[in-house]
C-alpha cells in the first residue's frame, strides 16, 4: 500500500473523519498494513500499550480471564472498528486480551509516536483526544446495557 | 372449565365472544433453550386452522392455573398451525411449557394490531430483535421471505445473553445461508472458543447495510434494550416514523376493557402492540407510563 493510498484509507476511515489533511499526512507516517491469522494474539493485558488498530477486515475478540469462568470474550470488534485507547491514557498499559477471531487485516498505527506530536501539537491532540473519548463513551454505554442483563425476565 | 366443557361451549358458541377460549391441541413441543419451548397447536374442534397477521398474540389459558398473553412466532402463511414460543418465567408459563403432544390448553385471539410488513414494501427492512423478543418477530422473518422480490435489503439484528440462549438456531443458521438476508448474531458474553460477535446487540445496527431514507425498522426486545437501538437507529438517519415496536404491559382481558395494559392514551393489547415510535415517542421514556 503506496503513502497516497494509505492516506485515503485514513481519511475515509469514520475514526478520523473530518481531520485536516495535513494530520492524515502525518498520521500516514506512523502508519502500516498488518494482518492476524485466526487465533493469533495482538496484545496481552499489561503489556506497554504503544500501538492501536483500524480494523478493515476479519474480526477481532478483547478477552479477559475471570477466576472460575476462564477465558471470556468481552466484545468483539470488526470492520471498520478501532481496537486500542490505552496508547493514549497513562499509564499506557493493556488492560484486556486481544485475539484475531478469523483472518484480520488492519491499519496499525504507532501511538507512542503519536502521542510525542499531541503534546507538541495541542489541536491535533485535541481532535485525537475527542476521537478517543466518542469511543470509550460508546464501549461504556455498550458495557452498561451489558451489565444490565436485559435479557432476564422479558416476555414471550 | 374443564376441556370437554370448553369444546362444547366453543361448538356452541361458533367461536364469536372474544373471552372465551377455544380448546387447542398440543401437536409438537420442541425445546429452543434450558427455558424456552415452541409448541405446535391445532384446533381441538376440528376448526379450519388459525388465521392471523405477524405481530399479533393470543391469551393462552392453562386450566386451573392462569392465562399469559403469548405473541405467535408461527408463518402466517401456514395458519394451519398454531405456534407459540414460551419462556417459563410465571406460574402460568411454566405449566405450558410442560405441556405434551396431546394436552389441551385454551386459547383466545388473535388480539391486537400487526408489523407493518405490507407498508413496508419497497423499501429495506431491518429487525432488531433482542432475546425473545424474536419470537414476535419470526412471522415477519417468513413473510418477508415469501415475498422477498417486494422488498430491497432485508437485515435481522439478534442478540441474546449466551449462545444457550439464542432461540431458532436452526433457522438463524439457515437464514444466514440465504444470499438475500443479512443475518447479524451477538451475544453479551460467551467463551473464548465462541467464534461470532460478542457484544451488546445495538453494536450491531452501525454496520448493518441499509439506505436509512427508505427503511423500515420493526424492533422488540426488552424495554431498556429498545430504548438504546432507537438511538442506534436515529443515529443512522432512520425516522422516527419509520421505526416501529413492540410493546409490553400488563395484558388481560386482551380486549381493551379491563384497562391493565394502558400504555399513554393507549392500550396495548387493542391499539397494539406494534406503535409507530414517532406516535409513542412523547411518553414512551416517561418511567410513570
Amino acid at each position: 500500500m503506496t503513502m497516497e493510498t494509505l492516506e485515503r484509507v485514513l481519511a475515509e476511515h469514520p475514526f478520523f473523519k473530518g481531520l485536516e489533511r495535513p494530520y492524515i499526512q502525518l498520521l500516514a507516517e506512523c502508519a502500516s498494513r498488518v494482518r492476524f491469522d485466526a487465533g493469533e494474539v495482538i496484545f496481552r493485558e499489561g503489556e506497554p500499550a504503544n500501538l492501536f488498530y483500524l480494523i478493515r477486515r476479519g474480526k477481532v475478540a478483547v478477552e479477559t480471564f475471570a477466576p472460575n469462568r476462564g477465558p471470556i470474550i468481552i466484545q468483539t470488534l470488526g470492520e471498520g472498528q478501532v481496537l486500542g485507547w490505552s496508547w493514549l491514557i497513562e499509564p499506557y498499559r493493556r488492560r484486556f486480551d486481544a485475539r484475531a477471531v478469523q483472518l484480520t487485516r488492519a491499519i496499525v498505527l504507532d501511538g507512542e509516536c503519536l502521542r510525542g506530536t499531541c503534546e507538541e501539537d495541542h489541536h491535533f491532540g485535541y481532535q485525537l483526544m475527542k476521537r478517543v473519548a466518542h469511543l470509550m463513551d460508546q464501549r461504556l454505554q455498550a458495557t452498561r446495557l451489558q451489565l444490565l442483563d436485559v435479557y432476564d425476565g422479558v416476555r414471550s | 372449565m374443564t376441556a370437554f366443557a370448553l369444546e362444547r361451549q366453543a361448538r356452541m358458541t361458533g367461536l364469536s365472544d372474544p373471552m372465551v377460549p377455544s380448546p387447542f391441541r398440543v401437536q409438537r413441543v420442541r425445546r429452543e433453550t434450558y427455558d424456552t419451548f415452541t409448541l405446535e397447536l391445532e384446533p381441538a374442534n376440528g376448526a379450519d386452522g388459525f388465521p392471523f397477521a405477524a405481530g399479533q398474540f393470543n391469551m393462552l389459558y392453562m386450566f386451573g392455573v392462569g392465562e399469559v398473553p403469548i405473541s405467535i412466532s408461527g408463518d402466517p402463511t401456514k395458519p394451519q398451525t398454531l405456534v407459540h414460543t414460551v419462556r417459563a418465567v410465571g406460574t402460568a408459563t411454566q405449566a405450558i411449557c410442560k405441556l405434551k403432544r396431546g394436552d389441551v390448553l385454551g386459547v383466545r385471539g388473535p388480539f391486537g394490531n400487526h408489523w407493518p410488513v405490507k407498508e413496508a414494501a419497497g423499501s429495506d427492512v431491518v429487525i432488531v430483535a433482542g432475546g425473545i423478543g424474536l419470537a414476535p418477530l419470526r412471522p415477519v422473518i417468513y413473510y418477508l421471505l415469501s415475498n422477498r422480490e417486494k422488498y430491497g435489503r432485508l437485515a435481522l439484528v439478534y442478540g441474546a445473553r449466551t449462545l444457550q440462549d439464542l432461540l431458532y438456531k436452526p433457522e438463524l443458521e439457515k437464514w444466514r445461508g440465504q444470499f438475500d438476508l443479512e443475518v447479524e448474531v451477538t451475544v453479551d458474553t460467551a467463551a473464548t472458543s465462541y467464534r461470532g460477535n460478542v457484544g451488546v446487540v445495538t453494536t450491531l445496527i452501525p454496520g448493518v447495510h441499509f439506505d436509512p431514507l427508505h427503511t423500515l425498522a420493526m424492533v422488540c426486545g426488552p424495554e431498556v434494550m429498545m430504548r438504546f437501538t432507537l438511538r442506534e437507529l436515529e443515529a443512522r438517519d432512520v425516522r422516527p416514523e419509520s421505526i416501529f415496536m413492540s410493546m409490553e404491559r400488563n395484558m388481560k382481558c386482551a380486549i381493551g376493557s379491563c384497562g391493565h395494559c394502558q400504555f399513554g392514551p393507549n392500550f396495548v393489547c387493542k391499539d397494539g402492540p406494534v406503535f409507530r415510535y414517532d406516535q409513542i415517542e412523547a411518553f414512551f421514556a416517561k418511567r410513570e407510563v
